[in-house]
Order: structure tokens, then sequence, then C-alpha cells
């Protein structure tokens, strides 16, 4: 099994995802990223903490806001930012975008632009899993806002009939696009696994220890046979729905209190605490910015993307024998 | 040669296709420990073990989106929708996952996928268990649509899906699954895409596909007894569907009627009439006819569905119009 990371690689892993999209943010304001933009910032902790705990060849599948995600289980830089920018480069041969970011070699199943989509893929990946005799667990990332969608439910139920190794990882930063959760969801999480037998754990979503401790926790527990189990991680949203996103329903002071809970500077404080010095960490972002700027220089130098290729990705294309 | 029903020859094909490949599984409602709604995958439970086919609960958006993340782990997963109107809670997993993972993924990867489900009309089902729903799909880029008609092309074309790294939406007619025919041994190979000529004729030809062939293909008969050749054309698959094959024979009779269950207003015949028009119109000697059901959901009682359902009758009228146009 892989070594559990250190606080100070789940930080560069974190620091890593909060430039990247900081650096979408400006690129999209630019009129370099077109489409929609959906922005993870203040998450990172939870997608950092949950693929630390996961092997390479663990599968999991993400949502809308998926880019936390996909850099976390190893999607590389130069890939992600030529797809996000519409590039031939990009991972996804620019054909996907932002909401559509994925890398199966790394068992990246995909981002998803429909709520709740990525959990069917999930638990079918984990019963792939399960059938091929594989040690692997499969997760399924998805904000508050995908509980209500009927096949959450579905998914709960299948995968507990069925003991899938599967973990369901919620994000739960209190929005569902445009409105609150307690206006969207009548019960709880909690009380929903209970109702499936499925176990829950709520944690600090902006604590990448403690998502990081949680994480093996269940994932260990889904390898061990004993089913799927739900990993409740309290998260902010610090931007809109999306990128302009103006969030005129939000009161300043829940905009305010989510700006105040920020995963990168605790686990800054615990880095200096632990006698982590300040230019270690300035090290860090000095590192980061450079392969981000450089990913972002080789996308902007790259091709765009072919139309007569993407007509031709439409179906698989097999030898006229087949 | 041997004979075998039509539910029989899917049944072998699953159970023929589970024995070659371990990847493939099978899971849907009622198909493991039942054998199926339609006793189609009786024995397949005992035969292949609970791992690999699995009674799942009633839940469609999960058994079509978990058909998709297993074929992108390394299944071929093989589903079955009870019915084809329940399709509708299965959208999302063969619409925007299914349909398009191996496009917005850039090619990384193919989704090894089949949805069996049964189609059509003729039991007194009743509105949201008759419906003929295949246009919807073959509407969709990414996948693909095959629609059997006798015994023989069921297995060979479900061998055929089964192996095929795209999703397809494999539809059964409910009324064909007791008809019987030769499954020759050991059994066929077909290729989706590929259209098959069910009657040779010169005077007219019929375009249809599923269990419309064998009407069509008694409509021939009464044609042929008022000294009409009709050639029979069974499509075997919706998407991709055989342009090439149409063409030929249309360009020989110069006259073509597109027969099927569905309603008729944009369907399958309205694109198949769109292409011929396009590409032969000056080969055409009289108007593209179409016959579908009539535009109403299916209904329930024995005199109204018999009325809206379509037969051999409205084909042989079809035909006799476009010979009758000048």
């Amino acid at each position: 099994m892989t070594p559990a990371p250190s606080l100070l690689a789940l930080y560069a892993s974190m620091v890593t995802i909060r430039r990247a999209e900081e650096r979408l943010s400006k690129l999209f304001s630019e009129g370099e990223v077109p489409g929609f933009l959906h922005l993870s910032i203040g998450q990172e902790a939870v997608p950092v903490g949950v693929c630390a705990a996961l092997e390479p060849a663990d599968t999991v599948a993400s949502t809308h806001r998926g880019h936390g995600h996909a850099l976390a289980k190893g999607m590389a830089l130069e890939g992600f930012f030529a797809e996000i920018m519409g590039r031939a480069s990009g991972v996804c041969a620019g054909r996907g975008g932002s909401i559509h970011v994925a890398d199966m070699r790394v068992g990246m199943l995909g981002a998803n632009g429909i709520v709740g989509g990525g959990l069917p893929l999930a638990t079918g990946s984990a019963l792939a899993h399960q059938v091929k005799g594989r040690p692997n667990v499969a997760v399924a990332f998805f904000g508050d806002g995908a509980m209500a969608e009927g096949a959450f439910h579905e998914c709960l139920n299948l995968a507990r009939l069925w003991r899938l190794p599967l973990l369901f990882v919620c994000e739960n930063n209190g929005w569902g696009e445009f409105s609150p959760l307690e206006r969207q969801f009548a019960a709880s999480l909690a009380a929903l696994g209970a109702a499936f037998g499925v176990p829950h754990e709520a944690i600090d979503g902006t604590d990448v220890e403690a998502v990081a401790a949680g994480a093996r926790r269940r994932a260990d527990a889904a390898r061990r046979g004993e089913g799927p189990q739900i990993l409740e991680c309290r998260t902010p949203r610090w931007r809109g729905h999306y990128e302009g996103d103006p969030q005129k329903y939000r009161e300043p002071a829940d905009l305010n209190s989510a700006r105040g809970q920020d995963a990168l500077a605790l686990a800054a404080a615990r880095l200096s605490a632990q006698g982590v010095g300040a230019e270690r960490l300035a090290e860090i972002e000095r590192s980061i910015g450079e392969r981000i700027e450089t990913a972002v220089a080789a996308a902007r130098a790259a091709a765009e993307p072919s139309f007569e290729l993407a007509a031709a990705g439409v179906y698989t294309q097999r030898a006229a024998h087949a | 040669m041997p004979e075998i029903r039509f539910s029989g020859a899917i049944n072998r094909a699953l159970a023929d296709a589970m024995a070659a490949d371990d990847a493939v599984v099978l899971f849907g409602e009622d198909v493991a420990a039942p054998g199926g709604p339609f006793a189609v995958t009786r024995g397949l439970q005992g035969k292949f073990g609970p791992q690999r086919v699995r009674d799942t609960p009633i839940s469609e958006a999960a058994i079509a989106g978990a058909a998709v993340g297993a074929a992108l782990s390394g299944l071929k997963p093989v589903v079955e929708i009870m019915f084809m109107d329940f399709m509708t809670f299965a959208m999302d997993a063969l619409v925007n996952q299914a349909a398009k993972a191996r496009f917005m993924f850039g090619g990384q990867c193919s989704v090894p996928m089949v949805v069996r489900t049964p189609h059509g009309g003729g039991l007194n089902a009743g509105p949201q268990h008759s419906q003929c729903l295949e246009a919807w799909f073959a509407h969709v880029p990414g996948l693909k649509v095959v629609v059997p008609g006798n015994p023989a092309d069921a297995y060979a074309l479900l061998r055929a899906a089964i192996d095929d790294p795209d999703p397809v939406v494999f539809v059964e007619h409910k009324g064909l699954y007791n008809t019987k025919g030769d499954l020759p041994e050991p059994p066929p190979a077909a290729r989706i895409g590929e259209a098959r000529i069910a009657r040779a004729g010169r005077d007219a030809t019929i375009v249809s596909y599923g269990a419309a062939v064998a009407w069509s293909l008694r409509a021939a008969e009464t044609l042929a007894k008022e000294g009409v050749e009709t050639e029979v054309v069974d499509l075997r698959s919706l998407q991709p569907w055989d342009e090439a094959a149409v063409l030929e024979s249309v360009g020989r009779t110069r006259r073509l009627v597109v027969a099927h269950e569905a309603v008729t207003p944009f369907g399958v015949g309205a694109e198949i009439a769109a292409r011929v028009s396009e590409m032969a119109f000056g080969r055409l000697a009289a108007p593209v006819a179409r016959v579908g059901a009539a535009f109403m959901p299916v209904p329930f009682a024995r005199a109204l569905e018999r009325a809206c359902l379509p037969g051999d009758a409205d084909i042989a009228a079809a035909v006799r119009r476009t010979l009758a146009h000048a």
C-alpha cells in the first residue's frame, strides 16, 4: 500500500490546485478560457485528503467542480490547462473542457456536467473492482446539491445491497447552485446513510489531515469488504456557482465566513508549528507557480483541435474486418 | 437446421459471450434468480454465478449508470431495462454519459456496454409498456441501435453488440420472443450496420426492421398474388443504418415504403425518406411512403390497439399507393 503522504506533500498538492484555479480565473476573465468555469477554491483539502488515501488503480468520478479531483488524482498540469483552454494537446483533445476533464490513466473517470452524474459511474467502477477481484475502491465525489438527485438514492441502495467497495465523498459547501442546502434537502446525509446501513463519518473539510485520515478509515473499511462508506466533508464555497456569478443570493456575512475557512492557511500554520520555515513554503509556491506558467505557455502555443479528428472520434474506429 | 425461439437465441448469445469473455457481466431487474421477465436470461446465473449475473433493485438510472462506470473500468456489461418505456429513467446514463464519454474524453476510452430492452405493442399492455422509442437513441451521436427481426439475427447481432467497443441499445420486440426460426450450427456472425435482403423483388422496396419485417414479408406475399414483386430490406440496425443497401434496392425498384411500428412523425422512416430523397431523387418514380403507428399513446383496449398499430395490410396498401403513382 502506498504510504501516507507528509503534510508538506499534502500542502503542496493543495497549493497546486489553488494556484491553478486562480490562474484559470484570470485566464477566464481575459477571454482565454471559453465556456463555463466552476472553481473549487477553498475546497482543496477534500480532493487532496481523499486522494492521499487512494492507490493509483483506485478510481474517482467527479463533478462539475472537478479540477481539484483531477489534479489530486494525478492529472498533469500540461494536459489540464491545454484542455480547459480548448487546445489539441488537452487531456481530452479539447472536446470536453473544464467540466469534463478526465484521465483514465490515473483512474480519473471524469468531471461531469450533470449534477449527480458521476455517482452511478463510480458505482459501476466499484462493481468492476469487485467482479474482477481487485483490491481497489471507487470514489464518488459529489456536492450537497446532488443529494436530492434520485440517482444518488439508487446508488446508495445498490452499493449497500452489493457491498461495493465505494466511497461516497460529499463536499458539503452548503450551496446547491444558487440555493442553500436547507431549502434543498429535507433529510441529513447521516440519517440517509443510517437508513441504508451505510456508515457515515463527518469531518472538517478544511483540515486536510483530518480528511486524509477519515478517507483512509473509510477506504480501508471498503477494501476489507465492508461495503460502501460515506465521508461528509463540510467545506466552504468561496466563489460563485460559476465564474462571473455575482452571488446576489448570498449574504455578505455568509461569504465572509466561507472565506475565513482556509485549508491552506490551516495547513501552513500547522507546518510552521512543526518547524517548517516560511522559506520552504515560499519555495513550494515558486516551484508550483513556475510549473503552472510553463503549462499555460505550452497551452497557448498548442494547436487548435482538428474538427476532422473530432468527427472521427464519435465512435471507436476499428479495422475493416472487425 | 435446428430451430430456436427468439428468446432462446438471445439466451444462447448471452451464454456464449459470457463463456468467451470473463469481462461480460449481466445485470438488471429480475434477470438472475427469476430468469428475466420474459425468461430470456433463464439459467444464466446458474451457469455463471452470482458475481457475473445479478438481480438489481428497480433502479434504472443506477443500472444504466453503473453499466457505464463498469465499462470504463474493464467490464463489458450487458444490462436489461425491463420495458423500453422505462428507458426514460436511464436517459442520463445513456445520452449524457455513455454516448459521450469516448468523444468528450478525447478518445481515451471506449464504453463497451449493451442495454437490452423490449419494445412494441400487441400485448394490450397500454401506453407505458408498449412504446417503440428507438428513434430517440438513433438521434444521439455515440450510441448504436440494433433491432433484430429473427432468431438468427438476434443471436448474431447480440454477439456483435457485446463485442462492440461502443454503447449499443439492443431492442427486442416482445411479440418476437416466442417466434421460432433457424439457428445454424455454428451460429452465424453479423456486422452492425449491414442490412439483409429478406425477400428479393423488382417492383417496390419495403425497408423495415424488428417485428415489422415479418409484416412486410406477409404484405409482399399478398402483393405477389396481385403480380407485384416486392423487395423487403431488413435494416437490422438503425444507428448506423445501411444506407448503401437501401439506395441500391431503391435504385432498382424506384419505389420505397418504410414500415415500422413506431409512430411516423420524426421517426426512422422520416430519416430514411429524407436521405433517399437527397441521394436518389432522380431514381424515385413515386414519393416515399411511410407506415407507422398512429400518432397517439398506444391504447389499451384490443380494438383501440389494433387500430393504432400498423400491420401487413397497411404496408401492402402503401406499396399499392406508390405503384399507383404515375
